[in-house]
């Protein structure tokens, strides 16, 4: 029996710099950044004072006032996002059967942002230890477990299929994706509503990060303050977003004639057992995990076109991911383009792997390979093709995405283009 | 799919016995684990009663380098994923790496230690913020920092489904050792009995206000009110079925069915999706509904919950046609962790031809359900069905049989 | 407390609060030159330290000297340097 494969025949992007995923793609293909000052909360109390904030009105993209009301922003975004990216396939979920229609919804932190907020006003900006419930608003235990996330995007898309929440730190995003493709292979659905969404800016997050210096604290030029692979980085910016795509099942997405975007030809997840923030500088669980979703691909290292980094721009991952890479492609690493488009919209945690295999995708789109922003000088430590500054025009039919999160998740997953013969 | 997942080890902490012979024995003699808060002033609270896991000295069992970074929802993960590996007579060390993995469910991570960072940030300012938050609190701690302690390098990852994540967690297990890891850490434990979760519990809407432990959560009874929370959970290792022959494991029994449904949008007039779920779990396993011995049910105790469960199950199996039971009348519904408790005890009950009693209720006449009521019930037992199903809609389903 | 020198015992408590003590190490022992990385001690553990450090004594620590301070000797030196100056 051949497997089934699955293709991305809808894709949304809610970004920083861009609503909506023809916009998203000018920014990367243009090589601008969307990082800056925060401006959703006075950050002057913090250590890192910049982020990459997305411009987004729920009024605007249709949500109703008690939606807006009950739902985190980053429930506001999988919704949104969801609801275009099944526009965007051109499927009407109405006329399947809603039990073979599933959700997958990647987020690393929940509704962290609803819940500082919320908190604040319980506990009465911290004075009391028994918060006050008279206080609460009733969608607090929506914030509180983040399924909801999940349950909205199945009531907005009409799902009634195998439905959950993957929450691997920054990796969520990958995975998530990766657990939606596996649940169409196995057969357990044939349309999967899939992706992630995060929208942690928020003052608790920012002290976290701050406790552990691991982002920027260089807010002078916040345009550049997101710097991977370059010698002077000193740290991640928080961003926000999210992004979803529809998945099916190739030969279904072929039979009704609609486009396709990529497949997802390969997926693994690895983790290091190693430390919840801390990396080996060898890479060898991210580059197993590598090797894994390249050996399901079943592509050649020197058939990757493309890498689209984790990149945060702190120097423990950078370092690492460079190692990892060199280790799973081998002398290939140093032909194939790489790039960081954290530089560019920052990182959004569970969302970013979402919103990077979106990027993938459209670089195969377009075969046009998104640069790293703000990279002038190389760290030594790190010497692949990083596309400093500027895009990269080239064929680019399969493309390597990784991630790497807190926790030690390490995953991998390839896109290809459909109508690549098999090897 | 050919290869067969096995479940070859267990470790419990629930509010009605810590580690696996102390909850069964109290689980089949009916003994309750629902009182009132202990863990702070519940007295201004509408809702006073919980499931606490009594007894629970971390420091008995972990090292004090791991206190200063866990909420107490990971020092019980991590002391029932011991007990689970110890259980099955694994020791990690002497396997591959990347030949073991961790897959659990979460609902709230670690909500008592985000409690406690949050005040920091807000009475004290944003300097007196731990380093430790960045991780302590989120939804994947627990699969982090088993596989960390373990050396587990393989397929790690968590789900968050509410209710219903425990059984989901187990059911992503399974498709890993499917994919081709051996062996899977699995199951999930919940605890978010602090002041700031409980107010966030409250919020629901379903908790029940009923100050009498024995009368609190009253699942399919006609005075059902809400729900009491607990804490705990149970951790799994699930094993290829060949490898653990291999190795002369003893074998609770097999993962040999699992469906998985979202009820429709409020409003939509759809029948509720938990009847598919059972449907699918059952097709999974290639069993007919008269196959099942015993059904470990959901047990909201919620009016309208309750009906579509029992509704569920008599549609599936015909009226009274099979043992129901809600052990978790005796611990309160755990959230992602009642699922593998339920799962555990339904492999313990085919071990021990028993069935164990849901306590404290009155059966409602209007349901055509044959509750296993006040004391456990012996039966000879090859295969057990459990519900789980989560606030928002989820509803999982889960075959488990012997293999002997 | 401002004035006082920071001392190995001060450290030692710090650590315990902020990272517990792995199992093999005898704090008490003579650690004063031992690496971290052998008293189980990671960047993670130091940065909390650091934190509890600052919040205690009301000072502000050089990022990169605590960062780069392998041994309690170090440390201690990198919040002296501190506690002298902002006490002078």
């Amino acid at each position: 029996m051949n497997r089934r494969r699955v293709v991305i025949t809808g894709i949304e992007v809610i970004a920083p710099g861009g609503v909506g995923k023809d916009r998203f793609w000018d920014l990367l293909s243009n090589g601008r950044t969307a990082t800056r000052g925060i401006t959703f909360f006075d950050p002057s109390p913090f250590r890192s004072q910049v982020a990459a904030e997305a411009d987004f009105d729920p009024y605007a993209h249709g949500l109703t006032p008690q939606e807006i009301r009950r739902m985190d922003r980053a429930a506001q975004f999988a919704v949104v996002a969801a609801r275009t990216a099944v526009a965007d396939s051109g499927l009407s979920l109405d006329a399947l059967d809603p039990y073979r229609v599933a959700v997958a919804v990647g987020s690393a932190v929940g509704a962290t942002m609803g819940l500082d907020q919320e908190y604040r006003v319980v506990s009465d900006g911290g004075r009391l230890d028994l918060v006050d419930h008279t206080y609460a608003p009733p969608h607090l235990y929506n914030h509180m477990v983040p399924s909801s996330f999940a349950t909205e995007v199945a009531w907005a898309v009409g799902a009634q299929g195998p439905s959950t929440v993957v929450s691997t730190g920054c990796t969520s995003g990958i995975d998530s994706v990766g657990y939606a493709a596996e649940l169409i292979r196995e057969g357990s659905a044939d349309v999967v509503v899939a992706g992630s969404s995060d929208a942690p800016i928020s003052p608790i997050t920012m002290a976290c990060f701050d406790a552990i210096k691991a982002t920027t604290p260089r807010h002078d030029e916040p345009e550049r303050a997101s710097r991977p692979f370059d010698a002077t980085r000193n740290g991640f910016v928080l961003g926000e977003g999210a992004a979803f795509f529809v998945l099916e099942e190739l030969e279904a997405a072929r039979a009704r004639g609609t486009h396709v975007y990529a497949e997802i030809a390969g997926y693994a997840t690895r983790s290091n057992a190693y430390h919840m923030t801390g990396l080996r500088p060898d890479g060898a669980e991210m580059a197993e995990a590598i090797r894994i979703a390249l050996d399901e691909a079943r592509l050649n290292a020197g058939e990757v076109d493309y890498v689209n980094a984790h990149g945060s721009g702190t120097k423990q991952n950078d370092r690492h991911e460079t190692a990892a890479v060199k280790r799973s492609l081998g002398e290939h690493a140093y032909r194939t383009p790489m790039s960081s488009i954290k530089s560019m919209v920052g990182h959004s945690l569970g969302a970013i792997g979402s919103i990077e295999i979106a990027a993938s995708a459209l670089a195969m789109e377009h075969d046009v390979v998104p640069p790293t922003a703000n990279l002038h000088r190389p760290d030594p430590e790190c010497d692949l093709d990083y596309v400093p500054i500027t895009a990269r025009e080239q064929r680019t039919d399969a493309v390597l995405t990784v991630g790497s999160g807190f926790g030690g998740f390490q995953s991998a997953m390839v896109l290809a283009a459909p109508w690549r013969s098999p090897r | 799919m050919s290869t067969r997942t096995v479940v070859t080890g267990i470790g419990v902490t629930a509010p009605n016995g810590l580690g696996t012979d102390h909850w069964w024995s109290a689980t089949c003699g009916g003994k309750n684990g629902i009182a009132r808060i202990t863990r702070f002033d519940p007295s201004a609270y509408p809702a006073k009663l919980a499931g606490q896991v009594p007894g629970f000295q971390a420091e008995q069992h972990l090292s004090s380098r791991l206190l200063p970074q866990t909420d107490r929802v990971t020092r019980l993960s991590l002391v029932a994923a011991d007990w689970a590996l110890a259980d099955a007579g694994i020791t990690p060390a002497d396997l591959p790496d990347f030949d073991m993995g961790v897959m659990t469910a979460s609902s709230a991570g670690g909500f008592e230690f985000g409690q406690g960072e949050l005040r920091n940030l807000w009475a004290r300012g944003a300097g007196h913020v731990s380093a430790y938050q960045s991780f302590a609190w989120f939804y994947a701690v627990n699969s982090g920092q088993i596989s960390i302690r373990h050396g587990m390098k393989g397929p790690s990852g968590v789900v968050v489904s509410e209710g219903a994540g425990g059984l989901d967690a187990i059911a992503q297990a399974r498709r890993q050792i499917r994919k081709g890891t051996p062996l899977i850490v699995t199951g999930a434990v919940d605890a978010s009995i602090c002041p700031w979760g409980w107010v966030g519990q409250l919020a629901t809407g379903k908790l029940s206000t009923s100050d009498d432990p024995t009368g609190a959560y009253l699942p399919f009874d006609r005075d059902a009110a809400g729900y009491v929370p607990g804490e705990g959970g149970a951790i799994l290792i699930t094993e290829d079925g060949e490898a653990a022959r291999a190795r002369g494991a003893r074998v609770y029994g097999e993962i040999a069915g699992y469906g998985a449904t979202m009820d429709p949008r409020p409003g939509s007039g759809r029948e509720p999706g938990l009847r598919a779920a059972i449907t699918l779990a059952l097709a999974d396993a290639a069993l007919d509904p008269a196959q099942v011995d015993v059904v470990f049910a959901d047990g909201a105790a919620d009016p309208a919950a309750d009906r579509t469960e029992a509704e569920a199950i008599t549609a599936v199996f015909g009226q009274r046609a099979v043992p129901v039971t809600v052990p978790k009348t005796m611990t309160g519904r755990l959230y992602s962790g009642s699922g593998p408790l339920d799962l555990a005890a339904a492999l313990l009950a085919i071990r021990d031809g028993v069935i164990p009693p849901t306590v404290h209720i009155d059966p409602c006449r209007d349901y055509a359900l044959d509750l296993v009521i006040t004391a456990a019930r012996p039966a000879t037992l090859r295969t057990a069905l459990v519900l789980a199903r989560g606030a928002g809609g989820f509803n999982s389903a889960m075959v488990v049989r012997a293999t002997h | 407390m401002a004035g006082t020198a920071f001392t190995l015992d001060d450290l030692k408590r710090t650590l315990r609060q902020a990272a517990g003590v792995a199992e093999g190490v005898d704090l008490d022992g003579d650690i004063l030159d031992t690496d971290f990385d052998a008293l189980g001690y990671e960047s993670l553990a130091l940065l909390e330290a650091g934190s509890l450090v600052e919040r205690e004594y009301g000072i502000a620590l050089d990022e990169e000297a605590v960062n780069d301070a392998r041994t309690p000797r170090a440390f201690i030196d990198a919040v002296n340097t501190h506690l002298t100056s902002t006490t002078a």
